[in-house]
């Protein structure tokens, strides 16, 4: 208990203070968070509303091959965009490895299952609604799928902070791919295992805090520039 | 008429899993007013209608419009489809599709919205209308392309008296202005109103066909004497 006030007032003081290297691993986790979720909803919103709408052979193969992959180990999947840009791997001569990119491709590998699963889930109830109206009016497959992006794109803001929520708090990978270095690839979640590592638990419950509240923030901000809750709004 | 008549239909059945549920018909439709189909629940008129906007496929035999365009052809359905925008962006959508200026758009949605009594909900979202405005909405929205052919799948059903005459007045102008209107309806009142040709549908197939003024007056069949007597005809 002592160490959970300890932990919220070490969070106090990093943020009252403007403590230089919270800011700067505050930030890191944010941008590397924030380019793996527009990366990964470009990708899989389309994906998404594409499964929603076009019948092909191995449609359900692929759903459920989406849904699966929303349990990917984060270890494994460290592990592999580790291998595949090591030195040795295929994408070594991009010297990409313990960068922030490699941080961003593993998060993008993580969270698009996520944010792919849900937005086929909205998606294919907004076709089941929106099916004959939208054939009867002899619309094109890239009509359909504007037209769904569009009048879902609220449920698709909730699929996508999904997905920024599975990847603000990863470690494993981020850790294996990023390799935890000061001032270079150190962001909240390899913070907090570094300083739990070494004992310091108040400083590592106080990270914890601020990663917390820097979710809530993004998420509210979100909410509010995109006027969810707004009232007349469906 | 118009230049889509006169339709033939040769020998088209549908079947959902192995069970007939229209057919064969065989039929050659040439109206110069509306045309209205009766008949009991499950007699097919709904899956007939569907078969000549092409939204639902026919297992055998042939459709033929005389020019064959579907992007002249509206469907209003029983249940009003309306989308996740406002009442003015549902009105507009159609338009949007065909890429017309925004100034045409802008006041063909006026027009429409001063028609149909809408203009005081233009910015709401179409969801939270009442059934009836909903029902204008859908009706609105198919007219504003100006279809050669309306086809209206119980409009009314569900609506009080004067939500219905107030559509009632939607579709005599749609009329007069050269739109053909194939509609399927229960309310044998409202048949009397707008029928020119009738079409009476028994067991999945047109039983009786001909003007609206000669079968009300002298129906030729005893199952359709029964029906407009308000007899059960099975």
């Amino acid at each position: 208990m002592f160490e959970i006030w300890d932990g919220l007032m070490a969070a106090f003081w990093l943020v009252v203070t403007f403590d230089a290297a919270l800011w700067d691993i505050s930030l890191r986790s944010l941008r590397v968070t924030l380019t793996a979720l527009v990366i990964a909803s470009a990708i899989a919103i389309p994906l998404g509303t594409y499964l929603a709408v076009q019948r092909f052979r191995y449609r359900r193969f692929t759903i459920s091959l989406i849904n699966a992959f929303m349990g990917l180990p984060p270890v494994v999947v460290g592990l592999i965009v580790y291998i595949m840009l090591s030195r040795a791997g295929p994408f070594g001569v991009l010297n990409l490895l313990f960068t922030p990119t490699a941080m961003i491709i593993a998060q993008v590998v993580i969270i698009s299952p996520v944010i792919a699963s849900i937005a086929h889930q909205s998606m294919r109830e907004l076709w089941a609604e929106y099916h004959d109206l939208l054939i009867s009016l002899n619309t094109s497959k890239w009509q359909r799928m504007l037209t769904l992006v569009w009048d879902g794109r609220r449920n698709l803001l909730t699929a996508a902070l999904a997905g920024f929520g599975r990847a603000i708090g990863e470690v494993g990978a981020v850790m294996i791919v990023g390799g935890n270095i000061d001032n270079v690839t150190r962001v909240l979640t390899t913070a907090i295992a570094l300083e739990t590592g070494k004992g310091d638990f108040a400083l590592a419950l106080g990270l914890g805090f601020v990663l917390i509240g820097l979710a809530i923030i993004v998420n509210l901000a979100i909410h509010t520039l995109s006027r969810t809750e707004r009232e007349g709004r469906w | 008429m118009s230049a889509l008549f006169p339709l033939t239909l040769r020998d088209v059945q549908v079947r959902r899993k192995s069970k007939r549920v229209i057919g064969p018909i065989d039929l050659v439709l040439d109206p110069s007013g509306p045309t209205i189909l009766i008949g009991p629940n499950g007699s097919g008129k709904t899956t007939l209608l569907r078969v000549l906007h092409g939204l639902e496929r026919v297992n055998k035999g042939h459709v033929g419009w005389t020019r064959n365009d579907p992007s002249r052809h509206a469907f209003v359905f029983q249940s009003p489809i309306v989308m996740r925008r406002s009442v003015a962006e549902n009105l507009a959508y159609p338009l949007r599709l065909l890429k017309t200026p925004k100034q045409e758009i802008k006041q063909a949605v006026d027009d429409w919205l001063q028609r149909t009594g809408l203009t005081a909900v233009r910015n709401s979202p179409a969801p939270r209308l009442s059934g009836g405005e909903r029902q204008k909405l859908a009706i609105a929205r198919a007219l504003i392309r100006k279809p050669d052919v309306l086809f209206l799948d119980e409009p009314c059903a569900n609506l009080d008296g004067y939500a219905t005459r107030e559509i009632e007045a939607l579709l005599h102008e749609a009329a007069a202005n050269g739109t053909h209107l194939i509609m399927a309806t229960h309310d044998m009142g409202q048949a009397r109103r707008l029928a020119h040709g009738l079409l009476f549908m028994l067991d999945g197939k047109i039983h009786e066909v001909g003007s609206a003024a000669d079968l009300f007056a002298a129906p030729s069949t005893d199952e359709l004497l029964a029906f407009l007597r308000g007899d059960i005809v099975i």
